[in-house]
């Protein structure tokens, strides 16, 4: 299985998305550099955290437009799994290949701390080797995570069963107390209707090894093990 | 003969939609208070984007602000705009 992962200006988890997707996920990697024009001889793509153009404008809007985009589209609707962590998410997010948008931290901090997910659904690209109601360890690190959609298209994920996973306790309660960056619903990870195309706040790829303090990332990452026939 | 092409400036003002959180508003409201303006009820922060715009005409100029903020400088999930055009007298 081939892994892309795109590395857009400004990006910073480039490296540790393809360093542990060969090493702990055991798949072999290509890092895809934004200016390309094609995804071909890939099963699966990863946008990384960072800070895309700066974060100028808003997260994840200038990358979006990157030559790139275009092929992430077409790639999408052909149901290939993409997942968009941290700033990966912000821009699959400007991109429209997610509702809704990532807002400033209820708190105006950056956060960088490990955190708990429960996790909703397992019939996304990206969940499929976890189980419903499982409690995930991650780290995050995000100034802008506040996911944010109105009340309809809120009750329309709800409803679809788009939401992946929420902030919760470590005992795996959803509460307002789990939810510091102020998300609707708790919402840490949404999918699109198709299901292959997955945004997620929290960074899988850092918790792939208990060498770096946990392993439940790489739980979630061999999903893709499962969604693509090796 | 042909429109003569001139120089615009478009203003964009962005703010925060109704009902989307603002926390840096908050903050800012929360520092008045403490300065003691008791009067200030309620503060929303946004940016302002200013753009030099060449078009045959106002309504030229304007049209061309709406598309960008329709394309990029905008994200209406979360915020809404306001254009101003004025002529550019700067030499």
């Amino acid at each position: 299985m081939h892994v892309g992962v795109i590395s857009f200006p400004g990006s910073n988890g480039d490296h540790d998305a393809l360093h542990n997707l060969e090493s702990d996920l055991g798949v072999q990697v290509r890092r895809v550099d934004y200016r390309e024009t094609s995804l071909t001889g890939l099963d699966a793509v990863v946008l990384p955290g960072g800070f895309s153009y700066g974060d100028a404008l808003r997260c994840g809007a200038i990358a979006r437009f990157a030559p790139i985009m275009t092929h992430l589209q077409a790639a999408a609707q052909d149901g290939m799994p993409i997942l968009g962590i941290c700033n990966g998410f912000q821009i699959l997010c400007e991109a429209h290949l997610l509702p809704g948008a990532l807002l400033r931290n209820r708190t105006l901090r950056f956060h960088c701390f490990w955190t708990y997910i429960r996790v909703e659904r397992q019939d996304s690209s990206w969940t499929s080797n976890l189980t419903e109601g499982e409690i995930l360890r991650l780290p995050l690190a995000h100034g802008d995570g506040a996911f944010y959609v109105g009340d309809r298209q809120l009750a329309e994920l709800e409803e679809n069963g788009q939401v992946v996973a929420r902030y919760c306790t470590a005992e795996g309660a959803v509460t307002e107390d789990a939810n510091q960056n102020g998300s609707v619903a708790n919402i840490a990870a949404i999918c699109n209707e198709q299901r292959n195309v997955v945004g997620l706040m929290p960074h899988p790829e850092r918790a792939t090894n208990e060498l770096v303090g946990g392993g439940d990332g790489l739980k979630l990452l061999r999903s893709l093990l499962l969604a693509v026939p090796a | 003969m042909a429109a003569l092409q001139q120089r615009w400036i478009v203003e964009v003002e962005v703010m925060p939609k109704r009902g989307v959180n603002d926390p840096q508003g908050d903050a800012v409201l929360s520092g008045l208070r403490q300065l003691g303006f008791a009067e200030a009820d309620r503060v929303r922060v946004g940016k302002l984007i200013r753009l030099d715009i060449t078009a045959k005409n106002e309504d030229e100029a304007r049209s061309t602000g709406q598309r960008m903020c329709e394309r990029l400088l905008a994200n209406p999930v979360i915020e809404e705009y306001e254009l101003v055009v004025h002529a550019n007298d700067q030499k």
